[in-house]
C-alpha cells in the first residue's frame, strides 16, 4: 500500500519511511502541510499519518481542508499532545485514528494497515457473516460456529472475536482491541487483554487441529489460517 | 515620592476624606433644619401673641374709646416681661406706649415687620429688634404691638458657633482618623510590598506577617501565603518529580543501553542477537509508558483537561473496568466481587475514570493478595453517597501503613515490598489526579486487613422530566 507520512521531524519521518519500506509498503514523505496537502491531493495515496504539529499548515487544519476537497483518503494523527479531548479533536476535524507519541512502530503498522482495508470496504458492503476457515461468526443472530458446532461466546467475547475476525489477516493490537472492544483508549499496563484474548482462544481453538488466533510477537493478535510463525515481522 | 503624597494616594485616605466630606453635609443639614425650625417656632408664637393682644387691645378701643384703650395699655405695660406696645394718632405723634424711639416711618407701615426700637425705660441702650405690628383703629388711631426678638437672635447665634464648632471637631477628627488608618493600612501594606518582593527576589520561604485582627488585610496575607505554600508545593514536587524521572529513566535507560552493548559484544548466533533486540525493545516500550503516565498526571494536574469533560454513568464504567479485570483475576485465583449500584450519573471524563479503576484494579491484583495465600477476594463497589459517588476497590492483602498512605499517591513512590514486583509507582499518583480533577478525593484505608481505596466523586444529578417517569420502566 502507499503511504504518504507528513512529518516535519526528519529523523523520525526518515526511520517510518524506512521502516515502512521494510514492511513492503511504498511511502513518501512531506516535510510541512503546505507540501503535505499537495501531495495529499494529487497523489493516490491508501493512507496518510499527518504529524500535528507541522510548519506552514498544522495538521488538523490539513485534514479539514483534505475533507472540504472530498479527498477521503484515511488519516491517522500522530500527536505529542496524548490527551483523551485531544483525540477527540482530531477525529472531529476528520482524522480516521490517532496516535499520541511516542508510540510502537508495530502498533502504528497495525493501525496504518486497518485503515488502509477500511477504505476498500465500506460498512455497508461489510458481510453479516465473517468466515475464516471453518469458524463462522454470524453478526445479526450473534452465533459463533466452528465446523458447524456452536460456540456459545459472552457478550464481550463476541465483539473480540467480531472485531479479531474483521481484521483478519491483519495484526491487531491490544490497544486497538481495548479501545474497540472495551471503547477504552488507556494503556492497560498489565495483561488483561491476553487474558481476554486467551479465553477466546480456549473456546474457539480448543479441540481443533489448526489454530486460528495467533499470538504475534511483540505486536498483538492475528485470525488468520496458518502458523503464526508467518505472522512474525 | 514623599510619605505625604503616598498618604494622598491611598484608599484610606479617600475614604476618610469622602466620610469627612458626608459627614460635615449631614451636620449642617441636621444643624440649620434644628435652626430654622426653632426660629420658626419662636416667631409663630410672637406672632400669635401679638395678633391675641391687637385683637384684645382692638376691642376695648371699639367698646370704651381711647380712655380705656390708654388705660389698658399702661397697665399692660407695667406688667414684667411686658410686650411692646404704642398708640399714636394718625400723624404719628405719640399717645400712650413704652416704645420710645422708632425710627421714621415705621409706624406708618401698617402691617407685620421687623424694626429697631427703644424703649422708654432704657434710654441709653443701644436700639433692639423687635418684631412689631401695627394696627389701624378706627379714628385714625394706630395701635402697635410688638415683641422683643433678640432672644430669637441670640439663639441663632448660638446655633451658629455651635456650627462653627462642630465643624471644626469633625474636621480635625475626620484628618486624624483618615491620617491614623490610613498610616497604619498603608505601614501594613509597604510591609507586604517588602516581602513580597524579598519572596520574588528569590526568598521562597518568607512568608507576609498576620496581625491576628482577621481583617481584610489579614486574609489577604494568608491568602497570599497559602498561595506560596502551594506554590512551594508545586516546586518541590516538580523537583522531586524531575530527580525521580532523571532516576527512573536513568535505570532502565542504563538497562537498555547495558544489554544492547552486551549483546553486540557476546552474541555469537543471529538468535541471540534477535532476542536481546526484543529484550531492549520491551525495555523501550516501559520507557514510553512510564513517559505517557507522567503526561497524563502532568496534564491533569496543570487543569487543562477540564474542557473535555461531559456528562456519563459513572455505574457503567465501573462495571466496564471491572469486567475487563475479571478475567485476569480469574486468571490469578482471586476472585472480584463486584456490587454496583444503578444510575451514578456524573460530570467527568469516562476514559480517564476508567483508567483510574484501572490502576486501582491492578493494584489490588498485584499487591492484593493475602499474605497466607488465603482468601484472595477484592471487592469492588459503587454507591451514592450524600450526594457522591463512592466507589471502593478493596483488597485482602498487607495494605499500607498508616504513616505510608499519603506518601505512595506521590509520584514513583513504591513500598519497600512491592519494590520485586513491576510497576513505575505512578498507578495511584494518576488515580488521585484523576480524582482532583473531578474535584473528587481518592482515600486510602485500612480494610483491615488489607487496603481499601475510595475513590469519592461528586455526583451530577441530571433532572427527569415528569413525563418521561412512567415509560422509564
Amino acid at each position: 500500500m502507499r503511504i504518504l507520512i507528513i512529518e516535519d521531524d526528519k529523523e523520525a519521518a526518515t526511520y517510518l519511511v524506512k521502516a515502512f519500506r521494510e514492511t513492503g509498503h511504498l511511502a513518501d514523505h512531506a516535510a510541512d502541510g503546505l507540501d503535505g496537502y499537495a501531495m495529499a491531493e494529487a497523489g493516490d495515496y491508501d493512507v496518510l499519518v499527518v504529524d500535528r504539529m507541522l510548519p506552514k499548515l498544522d495538521g488538523l487544519s490539513l485534514i479539514r481542508a483534505l475533507r472540504e476537497q472530498k479527498v477521503e483518503t484515511p488519516v491517522l494523527i500522530l500527536s505529542a499532545l496524548g490527551q483523551v479531548d485531544d483525540r477527540v479533536k482530531g477525529l472531529r476535524a476528520g482524522g480516521d485514528d490517532y496516535l499520541p507519541k511516542p508510540y510502537a512502530f508495530s502498533e502504528l503498522l497495525a493501525r496504518v494497515e486497518v485503515l488502509s482495508r477500511r477504505r476498500a470496504s465500506t460498512p455497508s458492503s461489510e458481510p453479516t457473516v465473517y468466515r475464516i476457515a471453518d469458524l463462522e461468526l454470524d453478526r445479526l443472530s450473534h452465533r459463533v460456529t466452528r465446523s458447524g458446532q456452536e460456540i456459545v461466546l459472552q457478550p464481550r467475547e463476541f465483539r473480540l472475536l467480531e472485531y479479531l475476525m474483521k481484521n483478519a489477516n491483519q495484526v491487531v493490537t491490544r490497544t486497538m482491541l481495548l479501545e474497540h472492544v472495551w471503547d477504552y483508549h488507556f494503556d492497560p499496563q498489565t495483561n488483561v487483554i491476553d487474558v481476554h484474548v486467551s479465553r477466546l482462544r480456549s473456546k474457539i481453538d480448543k479441540g481443533f487441529d489448526k489454530p486460528l488466533i495467533h499470538t504475534i510477537r511483540g505486536a498483538g493478535y492475528m485470525v488468520r489460517v496458518g502458523s503464526a510463525e508467518e505472522g512474525e515481522e | 515620592m514623599t510619605a505625604f503624597g503616598k498618604l494622598f494616594r491611598t484608599t484610606a485616605f479617600k475614604l476618610s476624606f469622602a466620610y469627612l466630606v458626608v459627614f460635615t453635609l449631614f451636620a449642617f443639614a441636621t444643624l440649620g433644619y434644628v435652626a430654622w425650625s426653632a426660629q420658626k417656632l419662636l416667631t409663630d408664637q410672637f406672632v400669635s401673641a401679638i395678633e391675641t393682644e391687637i385683637n384684645s387691645l382692638a376691642g376695648i378701643y371699639r367698646n370704651g374709646g381711647l380712655r380705656r384703650l390708654v388705660n389698658a395699655v399702661e397697665r399692660r405695660s407695667r406688667t414684667p416681661g411686658a410686650s411692646l406696645y404704642l398708640v399714636t394718632t394718625g400723624l404719628g405723634e405719640r399717645v400712650v406706649g413704652n416704645v420710645g424711639a422708632l425710627p421714621p416711618g415705621v409706624i406708618d407701615r401698617v402691617g407685620q415687620f421687623e424694626t429697631l426700637y427703644n424703649r422708654t425705660d432704657e434710654t441709653d441702650a443701644r436700639p433692639s429688634v423687635a418684631l412689631v405690628r401695627v394696627y389701624q383703629l378706627p379714628g385714625d388711631f394706630r395701635l402697635l404691638v410688638g415683641r422683643d426678638i433678640e432672644e430669637r437672635i441670640r439663639l441663632r447665634d448660638v446655633i451658629h458657633r455651635a456650627f462653627g464648632y462642630s465643624l471644626l471637631f469633625i474636621g480635625v477628627l475626620g484628618c486624624l482618623g483618615s491620617w491614623f488608618i490610613a498610616r497604619r493600612v498603608l505601614k501594613r501594606v509597604d510591609d507586604m510590598t517588602d516581602i513580597t518582593r524579598d519572596i520574588m527576589a528569590g526568598d521562597l520561604d518568607g512568608r507576609l506577617k498576620i496581625a491576628g485582627t482577621g481583617d481584610e488585610l489579614d486574609r489577604l496575607a494568608q491568602n497570599l501565603n497559602d498561595m506560596l505554600d502551594r506554590i512551594g508545593e508545586l516546586m518541590r514536587g516538580m523537583r522531586e518529580v524531575s530527580d525521580n524521572i532523571a532516576h527512573d529513566l536513568k535505570t532502565p535507560l542504563t538497562r537498555l543501553r547495558n544489554k544492547a552493548d552486551e549483546a553486540l559484544r557476546t552474541a555469537k548466533s543471529p538468535d541471540e542477537l534477535k532476542a536481546a533486540l526484543e529484550a531492549t525493545i520491551e525495555e523501550s516500550d516501559n520507557l514510553i509508558r512510564i513517559f505517557n503516565a507522567l503526561l497524563m498526571i502532568a496534564r491533569l494536574e496543570a487543569g487543562n483537561a477540564r474542557e473535555g469533560l461531559a456528562d456519563f454513568d459513572a455505574a457503567e464504567a465501573v462495571r466496564d473496568v471491572a469486567e475487563l479485570y475479571d478475567a485476569l483475576a480469574e486468571e490469578a485465583g482471586v476472585s472480584l466481587d463486584v456490587s454496583v449500584e444503578n444510575d451514578l450519573p456524573i460530570h467527568g471524563n469516562r476514559e480517564l475514570l476508567g483508567q483510574a479503576m484501572a490502576n486501582l484494579l491492578d493494584n489490588a491484583l498485584k499487591y492484593g493478595a493475602a499474605p497466607d495465600g488465603s482468601n484472595p477476594t477484592i471487592t469492588v463497589s459503587a454507591k451514592r453517597i450524600d450526594g457522591e459517588v463512592q466507589i471502593v476497590v478493596a483488597d485482602r492483602g498487607p495494605g499500607i501503613p498508616e504513616a505510608e498512605r499519603h506518601h505512595v499517591l506521590e509520584r514513583f513512590v513504591r513500598l519497600e515490598s512491592a519494590r520485586s514486583r513491576p510497576g513505575f509507582g505512578l498507578g495511584l499518583s494518576l488515580a488521585a489526579a484523576v480524582a482532583r480533577l473531578h474535584e473528587g478525593r481518592l482515600i486510602l484505608e485500612d480494610n483491615a486487613p488489607g487496603l481499601r481505596v475510595v475513590l469519592v466523586l461528586p455526583l451530577k444529578e441530571m433532572p427527569v422530566p415528569q413525563a418521561a417517569l412512567p415509560s422509564a420502566a
